[in-house]
């Protein structure tokens, strides 16, 4: 079954069933809706969408854990509803956000145990584990017990977990979820040099920090609502928005209201408004330069100063608010306000 | 399969045997593996004296005290195994970790419940020796028949864990309070499994349970092979030879065995159906 793709679905759909609504309320959720996707072996395979887009759905059907609504999901080959003994063997994940472990044991028997699920033997466990514990820098915690250990270090440990047993297929969801800056660094590198050391192992990793996908990703897949927007490279994503003009204006902090008379500005595609202390953010994607005119008048006319402007590329948040019609941050505020019942 | 078997049944019994006997309070230890069932058989002992005239040396009084002794496997093993499901996926997080690992889930919980058997085997051994010690129960070690009392022990100890299994993965798809369920069960099947009155006293209609559970013949046995001639304190199943109660005994740990299996089947789907695998129940 190797010349089969790492992860296939078809037709892919979720639907929750929300207990205790009251009248009027919605009885379920489409979490996933009509996803179809491929990913080849040996690719670094991207997700990415704002809170409640699907993400975690999605692997948890991947991984055998929830079973699909509608349509198939298949990894290495085998149907994850109809043959989860197959998949099994062949897949591990990580979540962050979340402590696991049994605290009262220490970090190495905590991995040695899931070794041993995986029929590792002691020797090859032992040797993964320093391994491994020395890249992400725990190897002299090996024999602290897991409860002493802070929220980031214990998610290192739960990243080794899941890469101790070199898994064809590894599903990483928000690995550096609450972790700062520099744990986050380290897993990236991690997990980049793994897949450039074992070509033909896959990874699919869920995100919604974009430059994580960005930078890590062979493909991304735009996700919103349980859809699939978008699935590219991010470079071929970005392309999408070679031809406009993408700009970062810092204004004087603006009325609300005043942003839906930029939109209808000539060659304005999207303006993005993120108030800020004392002044407003505002990202344009323009049809081409030539449009900054405008709004720059609009601006005065509104008694707007300009602070800064500045030209920049695009990234995949400017992908995003092109398929979307607004940014992650704006996403999830309506998706909150839709479970609201607002 | 043998594979699956090993990779499950060690590991599990291990870590179960980790948690179980982390007692980094030593006082805590005494206070769980001697005084609760010294506590029991206290009140068992006072109100058999309060109830009955018979006194210590009627052979009703080691029937009731042994049946009393033994069921402390039935709140360990099965209790035990069916509490070890939640504890990982609500206590320490990882139930979902170890599913998509290539283990058997009811394997992994033969594991952990025949790491609970270890345990309450030192409360079991402490409750028996308290009672021949100092209250007066009687029991001569040469008269024990030792290879029946081991199969016996087996064979039940299996038959628990099966029930553990059961009601392990029920409490999957049991979205309020299921952390009672296990507990709530062995105290339930306390009635019906002849552990301190016949099955003969229960109304006609309700006996049948008795007849169904594995306890009743378990504890039977254990008591013939520990008493010798002096457990027929009650008539109820005088009536069977021992190699019989073995057969019947046998022939529901193998029935107990498929519903176990079926059942895991059953609810194992249905927790995939609903998203249980890594749920939260509400607290
Ligand atoms: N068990 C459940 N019952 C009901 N609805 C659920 C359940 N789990 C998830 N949902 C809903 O399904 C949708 C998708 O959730 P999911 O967890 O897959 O999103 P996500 O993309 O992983 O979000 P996040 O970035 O917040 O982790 C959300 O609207 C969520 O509220
Ligand atoms: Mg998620």
């Amino acid at each position: 079954m190797s010349d089969q793709p790492a992860i296939k679905t078809e037709n892919l759909g979720r639907i929750y069933k929300i207990r205790g609504a009251k009248k009027g309320e919605a009885r379920q959720r489409v979490a996933l809706a009509d996803v179809n996707l491929e990913v080849p072996r040996g690719e670094f395979f991207g997700l990415l969408g704002p809170n409640g887009a699907g993400k975690t759905t999605l692997i948890k059907i991947l991984t055998t854990l929830l079973a699909p609504s509608t349509g198939r999901a298949f990894v290495a080959g085998y149907d994850v509803a109809r043959q989860p003994q197959e998949v099994r063997p062949r897949i591990n994940m990580v979540s962050g956000g979340e402590s696991s472990g049994y605290g009262l044991l220490t970090v190495r028997e905590n991995l040695w145990m899931f070794g041993q699920f995986y029929g590792l033997d002691t020797k090859t466990t032992y040797a993964r584990i320093d391994e491994l514990l020395q890249i992400v820098g725990l190897a002299d915690r090996a024999r602290t017990k897991t409860s002493d250990l802070s929220t980031g270090l214990r998610q290192k440990m739960n990243i080794v977990r899941g890469f101790l047993t070199d898994p064809e297929v590894i599903f990483l969801d928000e690995p550096t979820l609450g972790l700062d800056v520099g744990a986050s660094r380290d897993i990236r590198h991690f997990v980049r040099r793994w897949m450039d050391d074992r070509p033909g192992r896959t990874v699919l990793l869920t995100t919604h920090y974009m430059v994580e996908a960005d930078e890590l990703c062979d493909r991304v897949a735009i996700i919103n609502n349980g859809r699939v927007l978008a699935c590219d490279s991010p470079a071929n994503l970005k392309r999408r928005l070679q031809r406009e003009a993408i700009f970062k204006l810092e204004v004087s902090p603006l009325r609300n209201g005043v942003l839906a008379a930029f939109e209808q500005l000539p060659g304005v595609r999207k303006v993005v408004h993120s108030p800020q202390d004392g002044r407003s953010e505002l990202d344009l994607i323009l049809e081409a330069d030539e449009a900054l005119g405008g709004v720059v008048t609009a601006l005065n006319t509104h008694g707007a100063h300009i602070l800064n402007l500045q030209k920049r590329e695009p990234t995949l948040e400017d992908v995003f608010v092109d398929l979307v019609g607004m940014s992650m941050t704006e996403a999830e505020k309506a998706g909150e306000q839709e479970l609201m019942g607002g | 399969m043998f594979k699956t078997f090993s990779r499950s049944f060690f590991p599990a019994a291990w870590l179960g045997w980790q948690i179980e006997s982390n007692w980094t309070d030593p006082f805590l230890f005494l206070a769980f593996s001697i005084a609760k069932p010294i506590a029991s058989v206290l009140i068992l002992v006072f109100m058999y004296n309060a109830v009955s005239q018979a006194g210590p040396d009627s052979p009703i009084y080691s029937y009731i005290y042994l049946g009393n002794a033994f069921y402390i496997y039935v709140t360990e093993v099965m209790a035990g195994a069916s509490f070890s499901i939640l504890d990982d996926r609500e206590r320490y997080r990882s139930l979902k970790y170890i599913y998509i690992a290539p283990v058997s889930i009811p394997i992994y919980l033969f594991g952990r419940a025949v790491a609970r058997f270890t345990t309450g085997t030192i409360a079991v051994v402490i409750t028996l020796v308290a009672g021949v010690l100092f209250f007066g129960v009687p029991f001569n070690p040469l008269g024990v028949d030792w290879p029946m009392f081991f199969a016996a022990l087996a064979l039940g100890i299996v038959c628990l864990a099966f029930m553990g299994i059961i009601i392990g993965s029920w409490t999957l798809i049991i979205r309020t309070e299921p952390w009672f369920v296990g507990e709530a069960t062995a105290a339930a099947l306390y009635l019906f499994s002849g552990a301190v009155f016949p099955l003969s006293i229960l109304p006609v209609w309700l006996q049948p349970v008795g007849f169904l559970l594995p306890m009743t013949y378990w504890l039977e046995l254990i008591r013939r092979a520990l008493l010798g001639p002096g457990a027929a304190a009650f008539p109820t199943l005088s009536a069977f030879s021992n190699a019989e109660l073995f057969g019947i005994l046998m022939l529901i740990a193998v029935g107990f065995g498929i519903v176990a299996f079926v059942a895991y089947r059953y609810f194992d789907r249905r927790a995939r159906e609903e998203g249980m695998i890594d749920a939260q129940s509400n607290f």
